[in-house]
């Protein structure tokens, strides 16, 4: 076999860590479960989701339109919008509105798109400093690592992980393994950080058009106060976020929460609609909101591939993937894991470099059949495997660049073999008769599992002497 | 979409074998032939079959998978309705053709295939309204249900409704039964560690569930559960679903 992939050896690294995988496995059945148990109505459940995925289509065909309508909308609240095409352009502008207020440091809310940006390791290296504090990311920046599910970030650690790593850290504090315990440890060192911080930053989970609001759902309350405790609070996010009007947020609220993690809502909602008034108390000075392209732009251009950018990160198709399930986040060596990973991050950065993660599903189907907002993800898989071994050029950044002479060679003659009948029925002829002489072991297959013998008789040669052929 | 309806039931059908069954599981396609006629329905095996293509088409070898599709359109040419043993080329031929030829000359003729395209459990309880009648021992049965036909078709339900009918079997359910097993066509071969990953745990819930036989509509998940379980030396039997019920309905020995 060919070298080993940077991608293969991070399966076979997730795939011998025990306790790890025992840890994902245990979370991922149980968000299963409780998704399942959010939505008892079938019939209910298939009409939200056709809901949500008419809101998407609707807002994603009026995309340029809205953005523009957005950014005036935002504009009347006082609220100043950003516009980024590339993640150095994004990690530009949160830079130059953290130095026009000498900030020194930063307090996170939970954001993928920050993850995509590099945005902590872009600010430390300005001597910026970036806390996160949602407790997940809060757990995976104090050991270092990145996030391995998109909303429950530090899944793979269990509660004795963390333990063991508040100890390391926080030696003075008193050692506690209980969650609750661990949960009061982190709120104690959070408290402080939160109205010390110079400047907030959060995600967004919807932007609306209509009324310049950014909706951040969160069950810590990290959210609220990075957005409202700090003087400014920076929000980053992807353009495909947005939305018509407020009517399409509760459809989509609904289908988030539960898809996520069964939850019919979650503790807290933030509707964010602008700085604090002249004659308000609280809320921030400031409030920036940073829309990031990053390669979205070119999904948007194919009607097909368009369909990635209705995702509203819910996670629900990374719970329920068999693939991923086994592997977990880290393995995919991406931002985003799991099957919308696979679709999204092959487009962001190239067939050519991570096509081969277009592999890594048996298109089961599970992703789709859960997808709160409908996309099509194996077909996009699918769609992605003949982008990436295509002859023609494809829209795709890496088109082609996966393509083999030896797989190709290997098709083609599948192709004569099975085009021609004549052909196929002389290969079947062979193959049964000199079935003694076929390979007991296939690379990769046999390493798991036994091989089965060609028949003596084919069905086709059965079929014949039963009287079932058309002859 | 889901399974055709037919206004009446058919004098005679086309059968698709599959390339799989035809090389590797011969007795799986003989014996739904076999249920089928036995219930009084003419079967014609088209010679001219070979492969639905779908091996290609899920490699990304679209225009290869096109030209291996297209001699099946003429193979299966005509208005008789279409059955298949395996939830997932049954799915290719009613899904994916119409995707495939969408813009390319023969589109009309894949659309109108298909809409005549059953899956063998499909046709064996929506067309044939099939009651097996039960002659074997009691025996403890787990139900594989291939993901194509579980999540494409949306047809898992059949081979619970043929089973329902045989009183000496006890259905035992699994963990996670409705999770994939692992195959995924090429899959298996090109990202192995994963997939052996799976049909371990895959494995281990039919160890874990007493069951003495596993049936499937799918002679894939079969070769890598059954292939899995040969390797450990150990477990139950696994049979396709239509050997299994001619077995269990005092059929000829095929």
């Amino acid at each position: 076999m060919a070298s080993r992939s940077d991608f293969g050896r991070r399966v076979e690294l997730a795939l011998g860590s025990t306790a790890k995988r025992a840890n994902i496995a245990r979370a991922m059945y149980g968000l299963q479960h409780k998704r399942l148990a959010a939505f008892p109505d079938r019939a209910a459940l298939e009409s939200l989701r056709d809901a949500g995925e008419a809101i998407k289509r609707r807002a994603l065909a009026r995309l340029p339109e809205l953005l523009e309508q957005l950014e005036a909308s935002c504009r009347r609240n006082g609220i100043e919008v950003h516009w980024a095409e590339t993640v150095e352009d994004a990690n530009r502008i949160v830079l130059t509105i953290l130095r026009g207020q000498g900030a020194r440091s930063l307090i996170k809310g939970k954001s993928m798109v920050s993850e995509e940006m590099e945005l902590n390791r872009a600010l430390e290296h300005e001597g910026i400093e970036a806390l996160e504090s949602d407790l997940g990311e809060f757990i995976i920046q104090l050991a270092g690592e990145g996030p391995s599910h998109i909303i429950a970030p530090a899944v793979h650690k269990s509660r004795h992980e963390v333990s063991a790593l508040f100890g390391r850290m926080f030696p003075d504090l008193p050692r506690r393994e209980d969650i609750e315990g661990l949960c009061a440890t982190a709120r104690e060192i959070l408290r402080r950080k939160f109205f010390a911080a110079d400047a907030g930053l959060s995600g967004a989970n919807f932007l609306v058009a209509e009324t310049g609001t950014i909706v951040l759902v969160e069950n810590e309350g990290n959210g609220r106060l990075c957005t409202t405790a700090p003087g400014v609070h920076i929000a980053v996010t992807g353009i495909e976020k947005l939305v018509e009007r407020m009517a399409d947020i509760p459809p989509l609220l609904k289908l988030l929460t539960r898809s996520a993690t069964g939850q019919p809502i979650t503790t807290y909602v933030n509707f964010i609609s602008g700085p604090r008034k002249t004659a308000e108390k609280d809320g921030p000075r400031e409030v920036h909101l940073v829309l990031l392209d990053n390669g979205r732009s070119r999904m948007y251009e194919d009607p097909e591939l368009r369909d990635s950018l209705r995702c509203i990160r819910c996670g629900a198709c990374m719970n329920h993937c068999p693939v991923y399930v086994r592997l977990g986040g880290h393995a995919y060596g991406t931002v985003y894991p799991g099957p919308i990973g696979t679709v999204l991050e092959p487009q962001r950065t190239g067939l050519d470099r991570l096509g081969e993660l277009t592999e890594a599903s048996t298109l089961c189907g599970a992703c789709g059949e859960v997808c709160p907002v409908r996309i099509p993800l194996p077909k996009l898989i699918n769609r992605l495997r003949f982008d990436a071994v295509r002859t023609d050029g494809g829209p795709t950044s890496g088109s082609g660049r996966r393509r083999t002479g030896r797989e190709a060679l290997i098709w083609q003659v599948w192709a004569r073999v099975h085009r021609s009948p004549r052909v196929y029925r002389l290969w079947l002829a062979l193959a049964t008769r000199l079935r003694r002489l076929a390979p007991r072991r296939i690379a990769g297959w046999s390493d798991a599992r036994e091989l089965p013998r060609p028949a003596a008789r084919s069905l086709h040669a059965l079929a014949r002497e039963r009287g079932f052929c058309d002859e | 979409m889901s399974a055709p309806t037919l206004p009446t039931r058919p004098q005679a059908v086309l059968y698709f074998g599959t390339c799989l069954v035809d090389l590797l599981f011969p007795e799986a396609g003989l014996a739904g032939m076999e249920l089928i006629r036995r219930a009084g329905v003419r079967v014609i095996y088209p010679a001219d079959q070979s492969c639905c293509g779908q091996p290609a088409y899920n490699s990304g070898y679209r225009d290869e998978a096109r030209a291996v599709a297209a001699r099946q359109l003429a193979a299966l040419d005509g208005d008789l309705p279409v059955v298949v043993p395996s939830g997932s080329c049954a799915g290719m031929l009613r899904h994916h053709y119409p995707e495939l030829f969408a813009g390319y000359p023969l589109e009309a003729e894949a659309l109108a295939l298909s809409r005549r395209v059953f899956e063998l459990t499909e046709f064996l309880v929506d067309v044939l309204a099939l009651r097996p009648e039960d002659l074997g021992p009691p025996l403890k049965v787990a139900v594989h249900t291939s993901c194509s036909t579980h999540r494409e078709l949306g047809a898992a339900d059949r081979i619970g409704q043929l089973l329902d009918g045989l009183p000496a079997i006890e259905i035992v359910q699994p963990r996670h039964s409705a999770e994939c097993c692992g195959f995924g066509g090429t899959f298996a071969v090109k990202q192995p560690a994963i997939s052996a990953a799976m049909v371990a745990d895959k494995c281990d819930a039919l160890l874990e569930s007493g069951a003495d036989v596993v049936v499937s509509q799918d002679c894939g998940c079969l070769m890598n559960i059954g292939g899995a379980l040969a390797r450990r030396g150990a477990g139950p039997r696994c049979l396709h679903i239509a050997e299994f019920l001619l077995e269990r309905t005092g059929g000829q020995p095929l």
